[in-house]
């Protein structure tokens, strides 16, 4: 018996150096992908964010159609970078909607008039709380939601130009 | 010329640590040749001689900025402060590792020079140990991480160092955790040679002692400091963050501190003999396991800069030989060391013991806790685990460390009564029955752990002191003022971690010029934010004025600073410290319509964290004095207490 004891930190070594061998082949990636994707849009009604575009609800996100939800806000400043991206996107016939996070309506029409409007609907996310239930952590982050209103792909920070291919794809996957 | 002469050097030393660890076996094999052990020694100091002049070469590199070394272009910049450019020496993956490996090379020169207490066999086994430490770490600079490269055709300048990193803490942080790291290496040293010569007994404990001191000193050092650079330099507010490189040099702390107890029962009572072998072969695991977490970046953290799996291996096959055989070595000759003395359950031999096992738990925790993302990574799951699992795991634990830390010196050796023990503790009992009763009247709405911590740190501070009790003081040798300071230190830096997290007040406020804002006491003002040019960055200066009560106003002034090369954006807070905590300020980014968020942090009594942890390591280097003074030229079993 105690015998067996005196190999046992060796044991409990070699499973640490386990571990730590296991670590190193698969180093850590960095970001943390939201558990939603794949999973239905969380249930919300959002209010205007501001008076020109009406407000945002689970049920603007299942008519059958394939949207882009934009998660932005006016004081961010990567959200202004992918404004000409999201632009060109609705022009390519891509329905867009924003939550804008922890936003006042006055900033929002000023941010829309600055740099540019994409949005069919705004819905305002005072206090972020929708922005939680989708798995979201940061402004700006983009979800591809197909026609039953179901999450297809999560984008995490502002949309750049290369972006644009694979975003396309998930929305044509998604009719 | 220079590089090409320190690499030539580097090598010349790599093969002196391999005469070095050769000439060590056969010595042990052939003890009838005395020559061959003889000349161990002078190889071990040539090596050490050698490598240190391959390290000063790198400096110099580095301080006149010769672009046409490859390392130099990566981490350097013409431009760039004197002391950076020294510093970067080491702030790097090839300087760090020649760092590390003429550290231990020194150390083997110091204990070829200076050991003359334990048997001439140990010591040679020692140093064979040494040298075939020191060769790994050879072979990974040479193979796989030459500081001395060439680049061609040799660029105009270099990149830069990371801006975070370009910090008066960073010249002595780094060295200060390595002299630690390379203590515990020849701590494992010393634990490897006594047991192929089964010499385990109160002698090596001896040898060994002062190097596990001088390593736990340099380890408490440097876990302050940098707790210290993180708190104000990442302008988080925070002083400890669990963060995965934080914890690979508290890990080696904790064994070491364990160590360094059972090192002093092994030497005074001849008890433990089995279990200190143990903790000098963990302990040093741990140093390893720490690099190994920094250097290979499996980890997210802000010190893992460069990212690299090859290294990692590296690092990971030479802990993988060095610990497997070394606990190989364990299980096959422990059973043949002699056991050691035996003591009572109630006894300062026991409470040492309790000390090790709280010890060792904490070190369990934040062990598995450091690795378990890995193990869920490969489970295929992504978590991150930080201050809900760490602080009331570790913390709990730590409480009931410090209470066994306030009674351990208020015992006997060998034996005490119950009763005796508790009549000696009944003063700080009382003490920290009488704030837990205080708290809760006076504050009730502060969490169990801070509660509970600020009554602990009550009883410690009045129990560290309990031993000078009745004692004549100028007669109390200096190691046990040492340990009442260390002890003290510990009682101190709690109620500053218990105060800070238990009344810490936060604002994060959006500010216009003119505007003012109310944090704890205070009252502050942003006054105006203009640009400011330094050295090699620009920034956006906000000068705040805060005022508590009616008191004087005083000027913060927070920067958001932009550098050059390489471009990155840090934040330097504004920190204010009065006599009884610091105000703490952070300019943030514009909000576009005129303000500035700023965040704000009253942090009473939170300069007690850092004072404790400079009196711990104080108190470690009395005790270092007062040893090496006591023990001076002496191979006789020794008296007196610990």
């Amino acid at each position: 018996m105690r015998k067996i004891l005196l190999w046992a930190p060796l044991m409990v070594f070699a499973l640490l150096a386990g571990v730590l061998l296991r670590g190193l082949q698969s180093p850590e990636s960095g970001t943390v992908p939201s558990k939603m994707v794949g999973r239905a849009a969380p249930d919300f009604v959002l209010p205007a964010a501001v008076p020109s575009h009406p407000g945002l609800a689970r049920a603007d996100l299942a008519r059958g159609k394939p949207v882009l939800v934009n998660i932005f806000a006016s004081w961010c400043v990567p959200c202004i970078a992918e404004m000409p991206v999201l632009l060109a996107l609705k022009r390519q016939g891509v329905e867009i909607h924003g939550i804008a996070i922890r936003d006042k309506p006055e900033d929002v029409a000023a941010f829309l008039r600055d740099h540019g409007d994409p949005y069919a609907r705004i819905g305002s996310d005072v206090s972020s709380q929708v922005q939680i239930s989708f798995g979201s952590s940061g402004v700006p982050e983009s979800f591809v939601i197909d026609g039953s209103g179901k999450i297809r792909l999560q984008h995490i920070g502002d949309i750049q130009q290369d972006d644009v291919p694979e975003i396309l794809a998930a929305l044509k996957a998604a009719q | 010329m220079i590089a090409e002469l320190g690499l030539g050097v580097l090598w010349l030393a790599a093969g002196l640590a391999v005469l070095q660890a050769v000439l060590g076996g056969l010595a042990l094999r052939f003890p009838d040749r005395p020559d061959l052990g003889q000349a161990v020694r002078p190889v071990a100091i040539a090596q050490g001689v050698l490598v240190s002049f391959a390290m000063l070469a790198l400096i110099y590199l580095f301080l006149v900025s010769d672009m046409s070394v490859k390392l130099v272009v990566a981490n350097s910049h013409s431009e760039k402060p004197w002391l950076y450019k020294f510093a970067g020496t080491w702030g790097n993956h090839e300087g760090s590792m020649l760092l590390w490996v003429a550290i231990l090379a020194v150390a083997g020169s110091g204990i070829a020079l200076l050991e003359r207490r334990v048997r001439p066999d140990t010591l040679i086994a020692t140093l064979m140990a040494q040298g075939f430490i020191a060769l790994g770490f050879y072979a990974f600079l040479l193979f796989s991480s030459n500081p001395f490269e060439r680049v061609s055709p040799a660029p105009q300048d270099g990149n830069g160092l990371n801006p975070l990193l370009q910090d008066p803490g960073l010249a002595f942080h780094p060295p200060t955790l390595y002299l630690g790291y390379v203590g515990m290496s020849v701590a494992f040293s010393f634990a490897v040679g006594a047991l192929l010569t089964r010499d385990v007994g109160p002698a090596f404990a001896r040898a060994m002692r002062p190097w596990v001191l001088g390593a736990w000193v340099f380890l408490t050092l440097g876990i302050t400091a940098g707790s210290y650079w993180a708190y104000y330099e990442l302008g988080w507010g925070g002083w400890w963050f669990w963060d995965p490189v934080e914890n690979a040099s508290l890990m080696p702390w904790l064994a070491a501190t364990a160590l360094l107890h059972s090192v002093t029962v092994l030497a005074t009572r001849d008890s433990l003999r089995a279990w200190t072998v143990m903790l000098a072969v963990v302990a040093f695991s741990m140093s390893m396991v720490g690099t190994f977490l920094v250097r290979s970046g499996i980890l997210t953290s802000v010190h893992a800069f460069a990212v690299d799996p090859e290294r990692g291996s590296f690092i990971l096959a030479l802990l993988f030989i060095y610990v497997g055989a070394a606990l190989t070595l364990f299980a096959l000759r422990i059973g043949t060391v002699r056991e050691g003395t035996q003591f009572e359950p109630v006894s300062r031999e026991a409470a040492l013991v309790l000390n090790n096992l709280f010890l060792t738990v904490i070190l369990g925790v934040v062990l598995i806790g450091t690795l378990y993302p890995l193990i869920a990574q490969s489970m295929g799951q992504q978590i991150s685990i930080g201050p809900p699992y760490f602080n009331p795991a570790a913390g709990s634990v730590a409480l009931l460390l410090i209470i066994a830390m306030v009674a351990g010196p208020l015992m006997r050796w060998r034996r005490d009564g119950l009763a005796a023990v508790a009549k000696r503790m009944a003063l700080p009992l009382a003490l920290g029955l009488v704030v837990i009763v205080l708290i809760r009247l006076m504050a009730p709405q502060i969490g169990l752990l801070p509660w509970l911590g600020l009554s602990v740190a009550a009883l410690a501070a009045a129990g560290s002191v309990a031993p000078l009790w009745k004692r004549n003081l100028r007669r109390t040798p200096l190691f046990t003022w040492g340990m009442v300071v260390a002890h003290l230190g510990v009682a101190i830096a709690l109620a500053g971690m218990a105060t800070d997290s238990a009344f810490m007040k936060e604002k994060l406020v959006a500010l216009g010029e003119g505007e003012a804002t109310q944090v704890g006491p205070f009252s502050v003002r942003l006054v105006d934010v203009t640009p400011v040019i330094g050295p090699n960055w620009t920034a956006l200066q906000g000068r705040m004025s805060a005022q508590r009560g009616s008191g004087a106003a005083f000027e913060l002034l927070p920067q958001a600073r932009n550098y050059s090369s390489p471009p990155t954006d840090t934040s330097e807070a504004a920190i204010s410290t009065l006599w009884n905590g610091q105000l703490y300020a952070v300019l943030g980014k514009a909000n576009g319509d005129g303000r500035w968020q700023v965040r704000l942090w009253w942090k009473p009594w939170v300069t007690l964290i850092w004072l404790g942890g400079a009196l711990i390591a104080f108190g470690g280097v009395l005790s270092l004095i007062g040893r090496l003074w006591r023990e001076r030229g002496l191979a006789t079993p020794e008296s007196g207490n610990a």
